[in-house]
C-alpha cells in the first residue's frame, strides 16, 4: 500500500533547531504554548514513523496520539543529553509496538517474521531505474509489506538510525533478538527489491 | 579467523549488510571472496543501495490527513484539563487556576497559528 498523502521534506532531521531546545525547556517548566508549538513542530514527522511502523494511517493517527500525550505527562522527564526528536521517536516506537502488540493478541496472531514478502512486481528490475525517487517508493512498499516485528526494528536502525540498545528498549525485546530481526529484515528487504531467478540454488560457491 | 579458510557465498552473505553498514569489518578470507565473487559484489552494490535509500526514507516527512494536529492539541488540552481537576481536588487550587489561563492563552495562540499555517504554501517533493 502507497501512503496517500503527499510527501515534503522533513523539517528536522540535521541537529536541532536551538529555538527548539528553548521551547523544550519552556515546556518542562510547564508552559503549554511552548509544548504545542513542539506538537506542531514535529507532529508531521512523527505521523511519519508511526505510519511506517504501523503501515496504517488510522493506526498511524492513534499511536500519535497516545505518544504526544505521554510525552505530556512525560515531559520533566526528558534529558537534555538527548535530542528532543530522539526521545520522541522512542516514545513512537514504543505506542507502536503497544498498539500492534495489542492488536495481535486481539487476532490470535503472531508476529510472524518468516511471513512470505510477495514482490508485486518481480518484472521491474531496479538496476534499470533512472530515478531514485521510484527506489525510495518500491522500498517503502517492501516496509510496508515486512511482518510489523521486522518492520519495526529495520524502520528505527536503517531509517531513523536509533542504536540497537533503544530499538530493544521501546519493542520489549532483547538487543540480540533485535540484531537478529535487522539481519532477517534486510534480507527480506534485499531480495525482494532486487530478485535474482533461481539465487536460492545458484548462490554458492 | 584464519585468513586462508575457504568461504561460501552464504558465508559473505550474512557477513554483507554489516560490512556495508559499518558495524562489521570484513577479514582477508571474506576480501579475498568478495574480490573474486561477481555474484558477492552484485549483492554488496544491493545492500548499499537498500541502506542509502533506507537513510534517505528520513528526509521525507508523510502529510497526514487533516484534522490530526487539531486532535492531538485538543487530547493533551484534555489530559492538561484532568491534571488540573485533580490539582483543584487535592487542594492547589492555585495550579487549577493557572492551568486555566495558561490553556486559554494556549487556545489563541493555536488559532493564530493554525490561520499563519494555512497561509504557508506547502513545498512537495516532485513524484
Amino acid at each position: 500500500m502507497k501512503p496517500t498523502a503527499p510527501i515534503k521534506e522533513a523539517p528536522f532531521g540535521t541537529p536541532e533547531p536551538s529555538g527548539q531546545d528553548r521551547l523544550v525547556e519552556a515546556a518542562q517548566a510547564g508552559d503549554r504554548d511552548a509544548f504545542d508549538e513542539l506538537v506542531r513542530a514535529t507532529y508531521a514527522d512523527t505521523y511519519t514513523l508511526a505510519y511506517r511502523l504501523t503501515g496504517d494511517e488510522e493506526d498511524a493517527r492513534d499511536v500519535v496520539q497516545e505518544a504526544y500525550l505521554r510525552a505530556y505527562r512525560g515531559l520533566k522527564r526528558f534529558r537534555g543529553d538527548a535530542q528532543f526528536s530522539t526521545w520522541l521517536y522512542r516514545i513512537t516506537a514504543n505506542c507502536a509496538s503497544t498498539l500492534l502488540a495489542r492488536r495481535t493478541r486481539h487476532r490470535h496472531e503472531e508476529l510472524n517474521d518468516d511471513a512470505v514478502v510477495a514482490d508485486g512486481r518481480p518484472e521491474i528490475d531496479p538496476e534499470s531505474m533512472a530515478e531514485a525517487q521510484l527506489l525510495r517508493d518500491r522500498v517503502s512498499d517492501a516496509l510496508h509489506d515486512l511482518p510489523p516485528g521486522l518492520r519495526a526494528v529495520v524502520v528505527l536502525r536503517d531509517v531513523y538510525d536509533l542504536p540497537h540498545e533503544a530499538i530493544a528498549t521501546e519493542l520489549g525485546i532483547s538487543e540480540a533478538a533485535a540484531k537478529v530481526r535487522l539481519h532477517r529484515a534486510r534480507k527480506k528487504l534485499r531480495e525482494r527489491l532486487f530478485p535474482i531467478p533461481g539465487e536460492e540454488t545458484a548462490h554458492a560457491v | 579467523m584464519p585468513s586462508d579458510r575457504v568461504l561460501s557465498c552464504a558465508d559473505v552473505a550474512e557477513l554483507l549488510p554489516g560490512i556495508v553498514d559499518g558495524s562489521a569489518s570484513a577479514d582477508l578470507a571474506t576480501r579475498r571472496h568478495v574480490e573474486g565473487c561477481l555474484r558477492c559484489q552484485a549483492e554488496l552494490v544491493q545492500h548499499r543501495r537498500l541502506l542509502k535509500t533506507l537513510h534517505h526514507l528520513r528526509t521525507e516527512v508523510l502529510e497526514p490527513a487533516p484534522g490530526l494536529l487539531t486532535e492531538i492539541l485538543a487530547s493533551i488540552e484534555a489530559a492538561g484539563e484532568r491534571g488540573a481537576v485533580r490539582s483543584l481536588l487535592s487542594g492547589r487550587r492555585g495550579a487549577y487556576l493557572g492551568g486555566l489561563a495558561a490553556a486559554t492563552a494556549a487556545g489563541a495562540a493555536a488559532g493564530a497559528i493554525v490561520l499563519a499555517n494555512r497561509a504557508r504554501k506547502r513545498v512537495r517533493l516532485a513524484s
